[in-house]
């Protein structure tokens, strides 16, 4: 534990430098009321009426998610195998080739179903 | 867990003399000493923000033929300083509809882990401090690496927060897109460290520092040739991976499309104003960049290790002048991202998702397992392991030559498109729905002759 608390120093600093920014940034400045201030900036058209709970958006960004939420669990296989490497040999470089091309099926996969793809 | 008793197994305590300070040497600070590194490494980087965006200014100016900056203090010296204290004064907007606590909380949630992520960059060797030894790092462990790409996960959350409690469509869009980019180019950067890690043996910063002391040497027609000792050359292509998925972590050109302000305005910004949490944004941003620079620095580029020709001389790596070196490379890589802004225009969405997918993840993997391979072949020469390599190469080179015969693929079917759309407009008598005036309206050819039509 020793080598994770001096993070908490920086932790600390940093959360309250940011707390205190934000916290003071209401009473530094003037303050005159005008209606269009307080409403959402859209280069000066009426803003878009904004559905309750915070509406819809478009399903690609959640398959970008699931996608990133794959790979970085086999990045988390891939570090402490990289670690070990020189111990484990052959065997961990066969098994790695295998758990690879493995996801790299599913992969294939999404990139044919054009899941990889913006239009 | 099994990650972290794996590292710290492998963790060898740094010997007297060893080329520097590994994990033993830390967790012995007293807290004292602790609070002083860390202040040390706050206000460095408060004033790197500040020198920062001064630098870039300028530099920026003197690539497009202009002065930037020079008005306020010597050199514009105090310009950004004088840009802070204008944000502070500012008029702090707060829109009626946004969701307040997130809208609050999204600055602190970006620039925190930016600044934590500082905690575990080695920036030199053991010195005394006060009487008392301890290694220029605030501190190190086992997982050290793998913190700093936690750290910059959760900023993603500021991203994706700041632009959802704005509840406005620029913002929301922004924030959404910013979060789909980063998180995309972290799988490439993450991807790009394994073969780093393959090398050193180990995640924590300041080994994969000692690890980069001392390249070996080579023999050749019976003189010794020193090689390189920086992952930078020794794992080329790990390398460049990680400069180009670097900007897209940060958001910066040529991948700064959240900010595409053409099409939204500032991105999940928007509704901050330019009040002191728009200038948190401002400074997770910096420091972001600065995080990246210091893991190019300390992964690849032999960390707070004297480059080449001075790190003959004996006295280079020891005592404070290591900071030197450090920041010396954390100003050229700044310098880089800099110059790149000035060079290249903004890739397009679409562009940027499909060159981190489809060009940098599978090349990578590819590239990871040849190193395997070649590593593998140095512990052990034996048949099944050529016979493995010979697949794993046979697998890379298909990775390869299925890019390229797809890009052909595509470029050919693109060609004969765009063949094809001109065969059409040449066909058509209004050439494609423009606004041509018909051939065979009757010209007017002088008075005394009778009007003809013209075919």
């Amino acid at each position: 534990m020793e080598l994770y608390a001096p993070i908490l120093v920086l932790a600390v600093l940093g959360a309250g430098f940011a707390v205190f920014s934000v916290s003071i940034a209401p009473f530094t400045g003037p303050k005159r009321w005008n209606r269009a201030k307080l409403d959402a900036y859209e280069c000066g058209i009426d803003p878009t009426p904004q559905p309750i709970g915070g509406g819809r958006f478009p399903l690609k960004y959640m398959i970008t998610a699931m996608l990133f939420i794959v790979f970085d669990i086999e990045i988390i296989f891939l570090y402490p195998w990289a670690v070990a490497f020189d111990k484990l040999g052959v065997f961990g470089l066969v098994e790695m080739v295998l758990f690879i091309v493995t996801v790299l099926v599913a992969y294939a996969y999404v990139w044919r179903r054009r899941g990889l793809d913006w239009d | 867990m099994s990650l972290l008793t794996t590292a710290s197994v492998l963790a060898s305590p740094a010997a007297p003399g060893s080329p520097g300070p590994g994990l033993a040497d830390f967790g012995h600070d007293p807290v004292w000493i602790s609070i002083i590194k860390g202040l040390v490494i706050f206000v460095f980087l408060l004033l790197g923000v500040l020198f920062g965006v001064w630098l870039e200014r300028k530099l920026i100016s003197r690539m497009q033929h202009r002065y930037g900056p020079n008005r306020a203090g010597k050199f514009g010296l105090l310009q950004t300083v004088a840009d802070g204290l204008k944000m502070g004064l500012k008029e702090d907007l707060m829109p009626r509809k946004v969701d307040k606590v997130i809208f609050f909380l999204a600055p602190v949630i970006i620039s925190v882990p930016a600044i934590l992520a500082y905690s575990v960059i080695p920036m030199g060797p053991v010195v005394s401090m006060f009487g008392h030894k301890t290694p220029l790092q605030l501190t190190d462990m086992p997982v050290a690496v793998l913190f700093i790409l936690a750290m910059s996960s959760i900023g993603v959350y500021g991203i994706v927060l700041a632009g959802w409690a704005s509840k406005s469509p620029y913002a929301i869009l922004g924030g959404l897109r910013s979060s789909a980019q980063v998180v995309s180019y972290e799988i490439a950067m993450g991807l790009s460290f394994v073969a780093v890690f393959l090398y050193a043996g180990t995640l924590s910063t300041s080994e994969i520092v000692a690890k980069q002391a001392d390249g070996g040497t080579a023999t050749l027609f019976g003189l010794d040739i020193p090689l390189p000792s920086w992952y930078a050359i020794l794992l080329i292509p790990s390398f460049l991976i990680y400069v180009m998925t670097m900007f897209g972590e940060v958001n910066r050109v040529p991948f700064d499309l959240p900010e595409g302000e053409g099409e939204l305005v500032a991105g999940y910004h928007t509704e901050y104003s330019s009040s002191l949490k728009f200038a948190m944004f401002q400074l997770a941003e910096y420091v972001n960049v600065f995080v990246v620079s210091g893991v190019a620095v300390t992964l690849f580029l032999g960390g707070w290790r004297a480059p080449w020709p001075i790190s003959l001389w004996d006295g280079a790596n020891v005592g404070w002048l290591p900071l030197l070196w450090f920041f010396a490379k954390i100003v050229l890589i700044f310098c880089f991202f800099v110059w790149v802004r000035a060079s290249l225009p903004r890739v397009r969405y679409d562009q940027l998702m499909a060159f981190g997918w489809k060009v940098l993840i599978p090349l990578n993997l590819a590239w990871i397992l040849l190193v395997a391979t070649f590593r593998a072949l140095r512990v052990e020469q034996s048949t099944p392991v050529f016979i493995l390599m010979a697949i794993v190469v046979i697998g890379a080179l298909a990775v390869f030559f299925r890019f390229d015969t797809v890009q052909q693929r595509r470029r050919e079917a693109r060609a004969e498109q765009i063949e094809e759309e001109f065969e059409q407009l040449r066909e058509e008598p209004t050439a494609g729905g423009f606004p041509v005036p018909p051939l065979d309206l009757p010209h007017y050819h002088g008075a005394n002759r009778k009007e003809v039509p013209s075919a």
